[in-house]
């Protein structure tokens, strides 16, 4: 290894390190001031710990959900795999058991920190929830194989991809966002703690529900019966499903992403300048792809409860309406950031684009008009009605959304890379920069507006905070670098 | 400064482009207006580099590029009115049927609508495109796409149209019908420079043929006169082209 590649990977390794000592205090602040487990045992704590498992699952389920859905659609070395002399049956074996891992070690990246300061907090017997973790994530990859075969078998490999990526995403949300309908419903707010309304709504200590709480206490029949049954489930399901995977690719190899389809009438031409012909294009290109158009508006997920509380203040009193306008400004930094994402890096025809006469400039206006106009139709409807509600946090949604789609715009168009829209999905690792940098604006933005609806002058700091990040991430992004001087 | 007169379709002077090491190396060419001419050279020469920095898509170390008088580097949006680029992977959008794609090209290059609809109905028809107008490109096959590329490419009517290998993986009947196109722009006073591998179609179609090496043009006329120039007698382009880059080579 040469000297720079060392110094680089001493620098990954202690970036690692120290992301590793931040989830441990973070976890070391949230389970010593929020929780209080003591490790007793009782109905309250078996509750609170089938919560959090709950939860994890749900995030395990629908990674896991990702990754078979990837397995079978991706190409890569599945013609290698099928024309050689090995039994598929053992090759898709060992797959299914590679993601197997993959889930279990980005579920222990950020379970351990927890189990971890658990077991400081309250004693050694906590660290058996390493192994309820393991089981869960075999639990986790055996019930996503069933379930995307299961829509194979349904729904055919053609709209299996699409359909299966979403419910991946409503099981990874469905949780969290089931909690705060209830809290919604419970308390008329989602600032309640979630585990309160986890107590309310549990079953009795004795039930099954929360034998896995048991297992993470420690419960010698819990945790046997807990890891026999994820050993079990993902060896069936390896025996039953390995021999078809095969089968499956290859249906889903079979299937063009985009289906083809005829238009009923003879499309006229319409004639359009440069930029109407480029914002047009864009929306027919984004419309006319019903996954990609899943993938974008997937985003929008956590609104729902959002939208729900604004529906329900709506026709009710109270000062909830003001609690919506870091939602809605950060979900719009989301939302513009995938868009920006397909408008600027995902051209698929960049030359053709590149060698058109029409000024560099103007096709970045008229694809942040086209970006920005599909954040508008997005939330126009949810800033009207918070208007009637709180004319002044609609202001403040309005004035955040706006700033926060345009932030994230701009950061995609600093760090564009072009690649096919069908990487929709890998845009985040494209970039670990520009996706902390998006990730940071849209929640900076957010909190300027949480603070600006209370009308304190206090909005500025986080605002201007962004706004020394976002000259920051420019002047470090390849677009400046490569700017003519 | 602009000559928008000038009876070449193509001028370039001291052209130089180097990534780790020199691409194009000091080239000077000239491609007289409504001419089929054709660039040849082997892996690596410096041709398609070439072409990208004359299409705009990649902005040359020093040189000059002038199109139709046109100063390429200093009036890049002028260059590119008159001048269409067509790629060896033809790159189209999957979720547009033929006629949007058209509809999009032209109003990207601010043709009137009716007009181009009526070009774009003419170009389809001629590329054997018509009866799939309507639907998405999502499953057209390579040489689909590659009609339909040179399709948008011609709906504006350039007065140059740049091809890097476009018969690159397309069948008989395709190439043919790209070629018979080509032809007719030739006929029609287009100019049309084409990068290739396949000598065939270079012997058959151009008017002129220059050979690239290194970067930098070795020789550069009519196939009779690269003949004469390689001492090759009446050997076909092929042996012509591999004896003038045999002799690039011992000379280097």
């Amino acid at each position: 290894m040469t000297r720079g590649g060392r110094r680089r990977g001493h620098a990954a390794a202690f970036g690692f390190l120290a992301f590793i000592l931040f989830l441990h205090g973070l976890a070391y602040v949230f389970l010593s001031r929020s929780t209080g487990l003591t490790g007793s045992g009782d109905a309250r704590e078996l509750v609170v710990i089938a919560g959090m498992l709950a939860l994890a699952f749900s995030a395990m389920l629908s990674q896991a959900m990702e990754s078979v859905t990837r397995a079978f659609y991706a190409r890569g070395d599945l013609e290698l795999i099928l024309t050689s002399p090995t039994t598929t049956a053992r090759l898709f074996a060992v797959r299914i058991c590679a993601i197997s891992a993959t889930i279990l070690s980005m579920s222990l990246l950020f379970a351990a920190p927890f189990i971890n300061m658990q077991a400081w907090l309250g004693g050694a017997r906590w660290l058996c929830a390493y192994a309820v973790v393991v089981a869960l994530s075999m639990l986790a990859v055996a019930v996503a194989i069933l379930i995307v075969g299961a829509l194979f078998a349904a729904i055919g490999a053609r709209r299996t991809r699409s359909i299966s990526q979403i419910v991946a995403a409503v099981i990874g949300a469905a949780f969290a966002i089931g909690l705060q309908f209830a809290a919604i419903v419970s308390f008329g707010t989602m600032a309640v703690p979630r585990f309160a309304v986890l107590e309310r709504l549990a079953p009795g200590g004795d039930s099954l529900i929360l034998w896995p709480a048991r297992a993470v206490f420690g419960e010698p029949a819990a945790l046997a019966f807990f890891i026999g049954l994820g050993v079990v489930a993902l060896a069936a399901v390896i025996g039953v499903f390995a021999p078809r995977f095969g089968r499956l690719a290859l249906a889903a190899g079979g299937v063009s992403h985009g289906a083809t389809k005829k238009s009923r009438k003879e499309t006229r031409f319409r004639g359009a300048s440069p930029a109407q012909a480029l914002r047009r294009k864009e929306w027919s290109l984004l419309v006319r792809d019903p996954w990609l158009m899943s993938q974008t508006l997937m985003q929008l997920l956590y609104l729902l409860p959002a939208a729900f509380l604004l529906w329900r203040s709506f026709f009710s009193e109270g000062g909830v309406a003001t609690f919506l306008s870091p939602i809605l400004i950060m979900a719009a930094g989301q939302l513009g950031g995938g868009l920006a994402w397909l408008a600027v890096s995902g051209e698929d025809a960049p030359e053709l684009i590149a060698t058109a006469p029409v000024p560099g400039n103007n096709v970045l206006r008229a694809k942040t008009e086209a970006v920005l106009v599909g954040v508008a139709i997005v939330f126009a409807p949810l800033v009207l009605m918070l208007a009637a509600v709180a004319p002044f946090a609609a202001l403040v949604s309005l004035v955040g959304l706006t700033v926060a789609a345009g932030s994230a715009t701009a950061i995609q168009y600093w760090f564009r890379a072009q690649a096919k829209r069908s990487h929709f999905r890998r845009r985040q690792t494209s970039s670990r920069v520009a996706t902390f940098a998006e990730a940071l604006s849209s929640n900076g933005w957010a909190g300027a507006g949480a603070l600006a609806v209370t009308g304190t002058w206090l909005a500025v700091v986080p605002g201007v905070m962004v706004v020394a990040m976002l000259a920051g991430v420019w002047w470090i992004s390849p677009a400046r670098c490569s700017a003519p001087n | 400064m602009n000559d928008k007169s000038s009876p070449l379709a193509l001028r370039i002077r001291g052209l130089a482009k180097s990534f780790e090491r020199p691409a194009v190396d000091g080239l000077d060419l000239c491609v007289p207006a409504g001419e089929f001419y054709s660039l040849l050279g082997p892996n690596g020469a410096g041709k398609t580099t070439t072409m990208r920095m004359v299409a705009g898509l990649l902005a040359p170390d020093r040189g000059s590029i002038s199109i139709f008088g046109v100063d390429a580097l200093a009036d890049p949006i002028g260059a590119k009115r008159i001048m269409a680029w067509v790629s060896d992977e033809p790159m189209l959008y999957d979720q547009l049927t033929p006629t949007e794609y058209l509809d999009f090209v032209a109003g990207l290059w601010g043709v009137e609508a009716k007009l181009a609809e009526a070009r774009a109905r003419e170009l389809l028809s001629w590329l054997g495109l018509a009866p799939h107008a309507d639907e998405r490109c999502a499953q057209f096959s390579k040489g689909m796409r590659q009609k339909l590329a040179l399709a948008g490419a011609l709906v504006h009517e350039p007065r140059l149209i740049i091809l890097d290998e476009p018969f690159t993986g397309l069948d008989a009947g395709s190439s043919r019908v790209v070629k018979d196109v080509l032809r007719e722009r030739v006929r029609a006073g287009c100019s049309v420079i084409m990068t290739t591998h396949i000598l065939e179609v270079a012997e058959r179609m151009a008017d002129r043929i220059g050979v690239m090496s290194k970067g930098r043009l070795i020789a550069d006329g009519r196939l009779d006169e690269l003949r004469v120039r390689a001492g090759s007698g009446d050997a076909s382009l092929e042996d012509t082209f591999l004896a003038l880059v045999a002799q690039d080579r011992v000379a280097a």
